[in-house]
Order: C-alpha cells, then sequence, then structure tokens
C-alpha cells in the first residue's frame, strides 16, 4: 500500500505541474502525446483503486469512462481530460481565494469592535470576473462542439459491421440484418487494429420503455427509445471482454440488463458469425426435451431457428449456450442454474416478465438436457 | 452580539414574548394555527412541514445507502428500492425544497420590506393548506393503492417518472397516479404562494423602499416566484396530459399510438431544470443576508448580483436539453444546449466572486450560520465546476445517468441549499423565537454533518466515472464500485447524527436556549428593528428607509449608507 | 395597511407602485399561459403525425359565430367596467349580463361542435393524436370560461342585490382582465387548431 501512495502522490504533482506547465492547450497537442497523458491520468484513476483495493476484482473488467479502447471513446476521455484541467485550476485558484480570505480576514482576538471598510463594489474588478468566466466559456464550448460533431455526424464507412439492439424489458436483442444472426445479450463485435477499420454501427431501438446501451470503455451512452431509432458506434481496437448495463430506469429489474461485448479478432468473429448462422442443433437423443419446449408455452415467447419456436417476446435461444450467461447477466450459464432459471425465474429476477412454468421434474430434466445441446 | 444602538425605536415594537405563551389550552393553540393567515405563523408551518420531510426523506436515502453498501444485497427488494428512489426524490424536491423555500420567504419578506403580512393572506393560507395536502396525498400511496406487478403502493417510476414507463401499461394499479395527485395539487398552492409573494413585494414595500434598495433576499424571491410562475406550470400541463392518457385513453405519451417519449422529457425539463434553481436561488438570498453580517461588511457589488439574478433565470429556461444529451438530438441540437448550459456559469460565478469580494476585508465571525455560508460557497464552487464538466455534451454522454450526476446533483442539493437552509435556522431562528440555538451543538451540528457529506457526495463522483449508473438496487462485485459506495453509506450515518443533533438542538432551545434581543447578531435589515418574536403586526408603525441597510443607517448616523449608494 | 384590494398607492416621496390586485391577477394569467403554451406546443408537435382515424383537414369548421361571440363579450366587460367607474350601476348590470350571455353562448356552440365530431365523424380523444391533442387544448380553454363564468355570475348575483358599488370598479376591473386572458387564448388556440392546424 505505501507503494501505491507513493505512486499516487507522484503521479498527482506531476499532474498538478502539467497543468501549470504553460504548454499549448491539450486540443493543439499531438495525438501521441494525449496518449501519454491520458495513460497518466489512467493511472492515477487505477493507482487510488489499488489503494482501496479490499474486494478481489478484476482491474481490466472494471467498465472506467477514463480507460477507454475504442475510438469515440477515447474522443470522450480527451476531452474530458482538456476539460478536468480547467476546471482543476479555476477551483485550486478560487477555492484557494477563498480559503485565503477566510484566514486572513477572520475577526483576531482582541478586536476593538469597529467595522471595517464597507466597500460596495469595483467595477473593473467585477468586469475582469465577468470577461475572464466568458472567454473560458468560449474555449470550452468550441472545443466541445468540435468533439460533439466529430462523433456524432461521422459517416459509416462501407466496411463496417451493422447491428440494430432493441431494448426489452429487461434483456437485449441483438440483430445483424446483413448476416442474418438474431441474438440475445451478448454481443460481438470484430475489433480494429492496425490498418484495418472495422467499426460497428448500431441502431438502437426499444420494443418498451426507455432504456441506454452504456458501455464506458467502448462509447458515451446512447437511449432506446420507443418509436425512435437512435444510432451509435463503437470502434474498439483491443480485444476482450467489456461490461456495461442498461443506464436509464426502465422499471423493476433495471439493475439487472446487464451488458458484455465480446471485442473479438477476425477470425475469431467470422468464426462465431458461422456458428450463429447455423440452425439449432438437432440431437435426436433429447427429442423428448425439444417436445416439452414446443407443447409447452416456451414457443409463444422464444425462437429458436430450425424449429416451430418462432416467438420474439423473449430471447432467442437457437445457440443459448455459446453465451456466458443468463438472464441478461444475472447468472453464469450452467445447467444447473439453467435448471433453477427455468423452474423459478423470480427467484434470480423478481418482477421478471417470464412465468414460471410449473413444469414437472421429469419435464423439467428433459428441457435442461435439450436447452444445453444448443450451442 | 448584541445591537449596539436602540434600534427598536424604529418600530416601537412591544416586549418580546415567547411564542409558547401559556395563556391558552393547548386546543386553543392548535386552533389558531390550523386557521392563522398570519405570514409568520405560515411561514413557521412550511419550515416545521419542510423539516418534517426532510427526515422522512432522509430515512429512505438511510434504506437506500444500507442496500448498496455491499454488491449483490438482499437488504430491500426491487420493488422496494424504486419505491424509495421514487419517494426520496420526489419527497426532497417537493415536500421538502418547496416548502422550505416558501417558509423563509413568507416569514422573511414582509419583515423585510417593512410591510404586515402577505398581499393576500388567506391565498397564503389557502397555498400552503393546498401544499400540505398534496404532500400527504403522496405518501398515503403508501398504505393506499396498488403497484407495479403487486409490488407495494407508491410510485416507483422516478422522481422524473419518464414515459412510457409511467404509461398504464407498464405502471399498474394507481401508485403512478398518486405521483402524478399529490404533485399537482401541491404545485398549485406553489404557484398560488409565488404569485402572492410578488403581489406583496411589488406593492407592499415601505416609504423610501424602492427596488435598489430591497435587500437581496427580498430581490431574490422576487425572481424566485417569477420563476415559479413558467416552470411549475409547464410539469402541471404535463401532468394533465399524463393524467388524460392514464384514465381517458389519450395518446399524449402513448409510444404505440405514435405518441412520443421525448415529449414527456421535454416537458419535464423544461420544469426540472429551472427548479433546480429555484430552489437554489433561495440559498442564495440567505447567504447575501448571513455572510455581509458576518464579514461586517455590505454585499460586495448589490447591482451585479441583482442582474446575475436575474440573468440565471433567464438563462436557466434555455437550458433544459442537457438532461437529454443521450437521447439522440441531432449534433446542432446538442451543441446549442452547450453553450446555453455553459453560459449559465458565468453569472453564477459572479456571485461566487461577490460573496469572495464581500468576506474580502472584512472581520469575519465564524457563528454557526456563517460556517454553513462559508462551506456554502466552496461547494457551489465545486459543484459549478462538476457541472460545467456535465456540460461538455460528450463527457456527459458517458456521465449522464451515472453516479457522477447524483453527486453533483446533491452537492446542489445538500452541499448548498440544505447547507444554508441550516444557515437560515441559525441566523433567524432567535428573531421567531426569542432564543439562540445553542452554538456549540451547533459547531457539532457543522462538523458532523461536514464531514458526513464529504465522505458520501465527493466519493460518489467515483463510481460514476467507473461506469455506475444510477437507480439500480444492486450492483455486481467485480466492477470496483464496493468499497466507494460503502464509505457512502458510512457519510450517510455521519450526516443523520449531525441531523439528530440539529434537530435535539431545536428542541432544547425552544424552552432553555438563551434569551435573545431583537437584534442578537447586529445585523442592518428591518427584522432586526421588531422585537424577537415579532407582534402579530409586525412593525407598530411602519418605518421609513433611506438605503439598503435602514439599520446601519441608524447604527452609524455619520456614514450612513445612503450618502455611498 | 391598504383595506381595498387594488388601488394603486402613490407613496409620499413620489414613488409608485402597483396595486397588489392586478399584479396578483397578471401572475396568474403568466401561469396559466405557460401552461397553455405547452398544449399548443403539443398540438403542434403532433400535427400530421396521427396514425389513423380524422384528420383535421377532414372534420374541422371554423366556428365564426362562437369566435365573433367570445371576443365581443371582451368589449361588452369593458363598457361594463367602465360604466361602473362612472358609477352608473344599471349599465354595468346590463353589459355585465350580455358578456355572461356571449360567454354562455360560446360553451354552448363548443358542445355542439364537439357532439357533431364525437357522433357524426366518430372523433373522440382516444381517436388518434389530433383528438388528444384537439380535445385536450380546447376543453383546456373551455374550462377556464367555465371558471370565468362562474365568477361572472357570482358578481352578477352581487349585482342584482345591489351590492356592487362604484368602489368596486378596480375589482370589476381585475376580474376582466381574466376575462380578457380568457378571449386572448382563444385567439391562439383558434388560430392554431383551425388555421395553421388544418
Amino acid at each position: 500500500m505505501p507503494h501505491a501512495l507513493r505512486k499516487l502522490v507522484f503521479l498527482t504533482c506531476w499532474a498538478v505541474k502539467r497543468c501549470f506547465a504553460g504548454d499549448a492547450p491539450l486540443y493543439l497537442i499531438s495525438p501521441a502525446r494525449k496518449k501519454h497523458i491520458t495513460g497518466k491520468i489512467v493511472l492515477l484513476i487505477l493507482a487510488q483503486q489499488r489503494i482501496f483495493a479490499v474486494e478481489k476484482f478484476d482491474s481490466t473488467l472494471v467498465p472506467s469512462i477514463f480507460a477507454p479502447e475504442s475510438v469515440p471513446a477515447h474522443s470522450i476521455s480527451h476531452l474530458a481530460g482538456f476539460v478536468l484541467a480547467i476546471t482543476g485550476i479555476i477551483f485550486v485558484v478560487v477555492g484557494g481565494l477563498l480559503a485565503y480570505a477566510v484566514v486572513r480576514f477572520r475577526r483576531r482576538t482582541g478586536d476593538d469592535g469597529t467595522e471595517p471598510a464597507q466597500i460596495y463594489g469595483s467595477g473593473p474588478v467585477e468586469a475582469a470576473w465577468t470577461i475572464v468566466p466568458i472567454l473560458i466559456v468560449v474555449v470550452l464550448a468550441l472545443t466541445t462542439a468540435r468533439v460533439v460533431h466529430e462523433i456524432q455526424d461521422a459517416r459509416q464507412p462501407s466496411g463496417a459491421l451493422e447491428v440494430q439492439v432493441i431494448g426489452h424489458q429487461w434483456w437485449w436483442e441483438y440483430r445483424y440484418p446483413k448476416l442474418g444472426i438474431v441474438t440475445a445479450n451478448e454481443l460481438h463485435v470484430p475489433v480494429s487494429q492496425g490498418d484495418t477499420h472495422r467499426p460497428t454501427f448500431l441502431d438502437l431501438r426499444s420494443a418498451d420503455v426507455v432504456h441506454s446501451f452504456w458501455v464506458p470503455r467502448l462509447a458515451g451512452k446512447t437511449d432506446l427509445i420507443p418509436n425512435k431509432i437512435n444510432s451509435m458506434w463503437i470502434e474498439p481496437e483491443r480485444t476482450g471482454l467489456f461490461l456495461g448495463q442498461c443506464a436509464k430506469y426502465c422499471g423493476t429489474q433495471h439493475a439487472k440488463m446487464l451488458l458484455r461485448v465480446s471485442v473479438d479478432t477476425p477470425e475469431d468473429f467470422d468464426r462465431w458469425v458461422k456458428a450463429e448462422e447455423q440452425n439449432a442443433e438437432k440431437d435426436p437423443t433429447v427429442a423428448a426435451g425439444r417436445l416439452v419446449f414446443e407443447q409447452t408455452a416456451c414457443i409463444n415467447c422464444h425462437a429458436i431457428k430450425g424449429t416451430v419456436a418462432n416467438g420474439r417476446f423473449g430471447p432467442d435461444l437457437t445457440h443459448l449456450m455459446s453465451r456466458d450467461t443468463l438472464a441478461s447477466g444475472v447468472l453464469s450459464n450452467s445447467p444447473e442454474n439453467l435448471r433453477a432459471w427455468i423452474k423459478s425465474p423470480e427467484q434470480f429476477k423478481p418482477g421478471v416478465l417470464m412465468p414460471a412454468m410449473n413444469l414437472k421434474d421429469a419435464d423439467l430434466d428433459q428441457l435442461v438436457s435439450y436447452l444445453t445441446t444448443l450451442k | 452580539m448584541n445591537g449596539t444602538a436602540n434600534t427598536s425605536e424604529l418600530s416601537g415594537a412591544m416586549p418580546s414574548r415567547s411564542i409558547l405563551a401559556s395563556d391558552k389550552n393547548v386546543l386553543d393553540h392548535i386552533h389558531a394555527w390550523l386557521v392563522t393567515v398570519d405570514h409568520k405563523k405560515l411561514g413557521l408551518m412550511y419550515l416545521i412541514y419542510g423539516l418534517f420531510f426532510f427526515v422522512v426523506a432522509g430515512i429512505e436515502a438511510a434504506l437506500i445507502r444500507i442496500q448498496l453498501a455491499v454488491p449483490n444485497n438482499h437488504f430491500l427488494t426491487p420493488q422496494v428500492f424504486n419505491q424509495l428512489f421514487t419517494m426520496h426524490g420526489t419527497t426532497m424536491v417537493f415536500l421538502v425544497g418547496m416548502p422550505l423555500i416558501f417558509g423563509f420567504g413568507n416569514y422573511l419578506v414582509p419583515l423585510m420590506i417593512g410591510a404586515r403580512d402577505l398581499a393576500f393572506p388567506r391565498l397564503n393560507a389557502f397555498g400552503f393548506w393546498l401544499s400540505a395536502f398534496g404532500g400527504l396525498l403522496l405518501y398515503f400511496s403508501f398504505i393506499g393503492g396498488e403497484g407495479m406487478a403487486g409490488a407495494g403502493s407508491a410510485p416507483d417510476v422516478g422522481w422524473f417518472a419518464y414515459a412510457p414507463l409511467t404509461a398504464k401499461a407498464f405502471s399498474k394499479g394507481h401508485s403512478t397516479d398518486y405521483w402524478i395527485l399529490g404533485i399537482l395539487v401541491g404545485g398549485f398552492g406553489s404557484v398560488a404562494t409565488a404569485a402572492n409573494l410578488i403581489a406583496t413585494i411589488l406593492s407592499l414595500r415601505c416609504r423610501g423602499m424602492t427596488l435598489t434598495k430591497m435587500p437581496l433576499l427580498v430581490w431574490l424571491n422576487l425572481i424566485m416566484c417569477g420563476m415559479v410562475l413558467v416552470t411549475i406550470t409547464p410539469l402541471t400541463a404535463a401532468q394533465i396530459m399524463l393524467l388524460l392518457d392514464r384514465f381517458v385513453g389519450s395518446h399524449f405519451f402513448d409510444t404505440q399510438a405514435g405518441g412520443s417519449a421525448t415529449l414527456w422529457m421535454h416537458f419535464f425539463w423544461i420544469f426540472g431544470h429551472p427548479e433546480v434553481y429555484i430552489l437554489v436561488i433561495p440559498a442564495f438570498a440567505i447567504a447575501s443576508e448571513v455572510i455581509p453580517v458576518f464579514s461586517r461588511k455590505a454585499i460586495f457589488g448589490y447591482p451585479a448580483m441583482v442582474g446575475a439574478t436575474i440573468a440565471i433565470a433567464f438563462v436557466s429556461m434555455t437550458v433544459w436539453a442537457h438532461h437529454m444529451f443521450t437521447i439522440g438530438m441531432t449534433s446542432t441540437g446538442n451543441t446549442f444546449f452547450v453553450i446555453s448550459t455553459m453560459t449559465v456559469s458565468v453569472p453564477t460565478g459572479i456571485k461566487i466572486f461577490n460573496w469572495l469580494g464581500t468576506m474580502w476585508g472584512g472581520k469575519i465571525r465564524f457563528e454557526t450560520p456563517m460556517l454553513f455560508s462559508i462551506a456554502f460557497v466552496f461547494h457551489l464552487l465545486f459543484m459549478g465546476l462538476t457541472g460545467i464538466m456535465l456540460s461538455a455534451a460528450p463527457f456527459n454522454w458517458q456521465l449522464n445517468a451515472s453516479y457522477f450526476v447524483v453527486a453533483h446533483f446533491h452537492y446542489v442539493l445538500v452541499g448548498a441549499i440544505v447547507f444554508m437552509i441550516f444557515a437560515g435556522v441559525y441566523y433567524w431562528f432567535p428573531k421567531a423565537t426569542g432564543r439562540l440555538l445553542n452554538p456549540r451543538l451547533g459547531k457539532w451540528h457543522f462538523w458532523l454533518f461536514l464531514i458526513g457529506f464529504h465522505m458520501t457526495f465527493d466519493t460518489m463522483h467515483i463510481p460514476g466515472v467507473l461506469g455506475m449508473p444510477r437507480r439500480i438496487y444492486t450492483y455486481e462485485a467485480g466492477r470496483g464500485w464496493g468499497i466507494l459506495n460503502l464509505i457512502c453509506t458510512l457519510g450517510a450515518a455521519v450526516q443523520a447524527v449531525a441531523v439528530l443533533i440539529f434537530v435535539w438542538n431545536i428542541l432544547i432551545s425552544l424552552r432553555k436556549g438563551q434569551r435573545a434581543g431583537a437584534d442578537p447578531w447586529d445585523a442592518w435589515t428591518l427584522e432586526w428593528s421588531t422585537s424577537s418574536p415579532p407582534p402579530e403586526y409586525n412593525f407598530a408603525e411602519i418605518p421609513t428607509v433611506k438605503s439598503r441597510r435602514p439599520l446601519w443607517d441608524i447604527k452609524h448616523p455619520t456614514d450612513p449608507d445612503w450618502k455611498y449608494e | 395597511m391598504n383595506a381595498a384590494i387594488a388601488t394603486d398607492s402613490l407613496q409620499p416621496d413620489g414613488a409608485w407602485t402597483p396595486s397588489k390586485g392586478v399584479v396578483g391577477m397578471t401572475c396568474l394569467i403568466i401561469a396559466e399561459s405557460a401552461i397553455f403554451t405547452i398544449f399548443v406546443v403539443a398540438y403542434l408537435f403532433y400535427l400530421g403525425k396521427s396514425l389513423n382515424g380524422p384528420t383535421p383537414q377532414q372534420v374541422l369548421e371554423l366556428p365564426i359565430l362562437n369566435s365573433i361571440c367570445l371576443l365581443s363579450s371582451s368589449v361588452t366587460i369593458t363598457l361594463a367596467v367602465r360604466s361602473l367607474r362612472n358609477g352608473d350601476t344599471k349599465r354595468f348590470s346590463v353589459w355585465w349580463l350580455i358578456t355572461i350571455a356571449l360567454g354562455a353562448y360560446f360553451l354552448f356552440g363548443t358542445g355542439r361542435e364537439w357532439q357533431h365530431l364525437i357522433y357524426d365523424k366518430g372523433l373522440t380523444i382516444q381517436t388518434n393524436l389530433f383528438g388528444t391533442t384537439f380535445y385536450s387544448l380546447v376543453g383546456l380553454h373551455a374550462s377556464h370560461v367555465v371558471v370565468g363564468l362562474v365568477a361572472l355570475l357570482i358578481v352578477m348575483g352581487f349585482a342584482i342585490g345591489g351590492f356592487v358599488k362604484q368602489e368596486h370598479a378596480e375589482r370589476a376591473h381585475v376580474l376582466s382582465l381574466y376575462w380578457h386572458f380568457v378571449d386572448v387564448v382563444w385567439i391562439v388556440v383558434f388560430t392554431v387548431v383551425y388555421i395553421i392546424g388544418r
């Protein structure tokens, strides 16, 4: 811990020195330099996490907005650094003056009780502290407007991947229209590394109420609003798993509408697409289970490609076993959890719209053994 | 600490009596308060009502913080949690914030302008009882109607009740209707009181008190009430629309029939943003009275203070969609709201500088009201800067709906407004009751509350930056949020203790507090010229004033203010 | 303390303050204007966005007679107040009564229009976005006419009983401000619904 503390102090001093260094404004600094500075800020944040690290966690999964791994997230992070620098300076200067005033102008013991000189105002001083803030606002507004335009008005390149995201209470539906894939809750996208640029452009819609798609390390959040189509884009620059969750209150289980985005190498992504395009496995040994599925109300809500089930109210289950989690991140995906979930969804996600199916144990076992074949 | 000159010569006031005079029995007392139209009694009733619900909403917050102290907690069910954060927010804004600011305005404005009461005393009482019953209606929901999915009965749609979550399809039962009706009724009360205060300020000022000679508290109340007229009413309109949707099947926010969810957002935030300025401007008003007195200097830059507040009032009406940067407006739309929001920081900054200028060169006395005021200025500075961060739209796309925003607005609502409510209570309690609040308990209250406040709300910025959204009843372990939330919860506990000390201070000071004369702080505005507590008619003779600080003129006859104004 | 509700006061040092009655009523008018503005914005926002059902062009007819009646009632109420200022309580009663009659006809005409729309054209508040915004906006205005009429009728009652005197002219003036507000709102509603919207 002392080492982390020392590092924190060093980084804080370094950051303060940078602020007063009189260098060119951040937006005039080269991208490489920006990356360097941003990295330092990230280290600062992560260093304080280390100090407070009493819980075990994988720090690479922490969805920090200052650990961007995607082009729009980087733009935001740079702007944030610039704004933080300016507001930091203002805080130190004005706060310092306030602290000084409170100490310097306190009534001393043994004061004679006379009133100090009454000063009602000062034209030049008041003009100065009006004009300087206006100038700061102009600089900030221009910088911000540039980044807004850069992110929001980015044109979709021809090779971009298109995904439709449809928000439901309380799960995520993903459709890849050009690839003919429908899946749920776990998004796979290709990485953009080196010279290959393969951003993913997402169309956001909602089937019911307002939701919000937020994976901090990949992009800022954008809302999913019924009757409206919003769009956003990500361009991940590193493979791996990125976490997020719904960020607009959407009802009882808003907290459990988790997001998992898997950024794959081009090869892994193509392999995943191929697997998703297939119809569901037709394993004859679990035909009994499939019958349970098709004859119970399951098919009213769920779809399994290549069978009679094509309900759209609930998640597509064609490749259920390819996912890490169940119920949009609530449970890890295992046969035991799957069984427990189907038996009583209310227990894990109170208020969930999937009812308990009240199956007999034997039927439930067969159903689970069928579902676990859906890779 | 006592006024050196005989300022009560200004009003010829009668000797003070305790407000707990015992020449009547209890029922008579209660009856007197129930039927009163006296602005002082109504002001105190607003304040008691607001402080009561402050404790209630504080308990709701404590329960929320306990649930969030550790990841995957099971202290509260999700349904109850969702009701609690809805009720906490709704209560704090409508049943605490609004009553407290109207309480101060009601009590102080007539006294400060040399009037005997508000322009329409019976309307004043009507406004109070409307607000009070609106609040009771809202709380009746806990035991009244049905909730979403049979989960309970209080509203659980969040204090801004986004459509279409509030539609009958997604909010079954009547919990949402209680939210609508409780606030609708209260809103009528607010508009009535605002109109009343405006009429009072414009029509009932004493001789010599032109608009440029009013105390800043009066000016700022005038501006705030003007805002209320055009701010609460959009919410009223939107709520009527929502009621029509829910009861007669109209389609204002019915997305299935082509209605628009974003229209509700626009209407709500056209109310919601100016509303927070309505809540904070009275805090500015109290600061503008307390800081000069305890710095022993006139307020620095009175005309700029007025002008800046008017600017804030107008600009704040143009910034509302900074709550909606993520809904998919065009880049042009987003940029407009970036600019307007950043613009509002300029007049706010001017006010901070003016308070700094007031303290500069003064002889600062660290009585309890001043302690809260100094902390207020620091907090206002800090929250203004996090506000600038939030106004940078791309930065907002990350921070919106996260705990960073929760931290930011609690910095305003608690760090600025609650701190100044405390300051105002400590400052004017002697005027209203004839007794001082205990200063030692006051300092314990201040320091504990300050420490608890910073423990909770400084820390709370960090989970937001680390990706924690708001309004979640629990969160995953392994994202780095656990220890931070625990610190926030512990800070809440410290604040709770501080508030208990405050309540205790009020209760014992009412009985045994040191007696205060008419002018215990050696202040300069008209309310200190009458007895503590004031007689029902306020002033035996309506005073005439020549400057902004009439009592300064009396205490310093060779160096009066009107020579310099 | 000023007992009269609404006299302007002239302070000895020459500063003028407005009458509190006028200020109060102006505040009410400002607040109500904000409510109406929101309903007008909703109406304009949803123009042309109905998914189905009758459109404004198909079902709306200009309510000319209604509008003439309501707008002339502003003239008559002004005449009533002027009569009262001059002390002529009889003329006041006559003009006041005519104002009430014109306002009542407006309500009757609106009711007839709505009956036609609902039963003959099949347009209700539930039908589509046009129905929603039309009935709510016009209905909000009509409800304000109702409230105004109730107030006017109460004053009429006092007048018949002989209680209304010249010194009450200022109070009648304040009430007439509300009535003028209702008329101005009708001009806006008429323009938005029957002219722009069709």
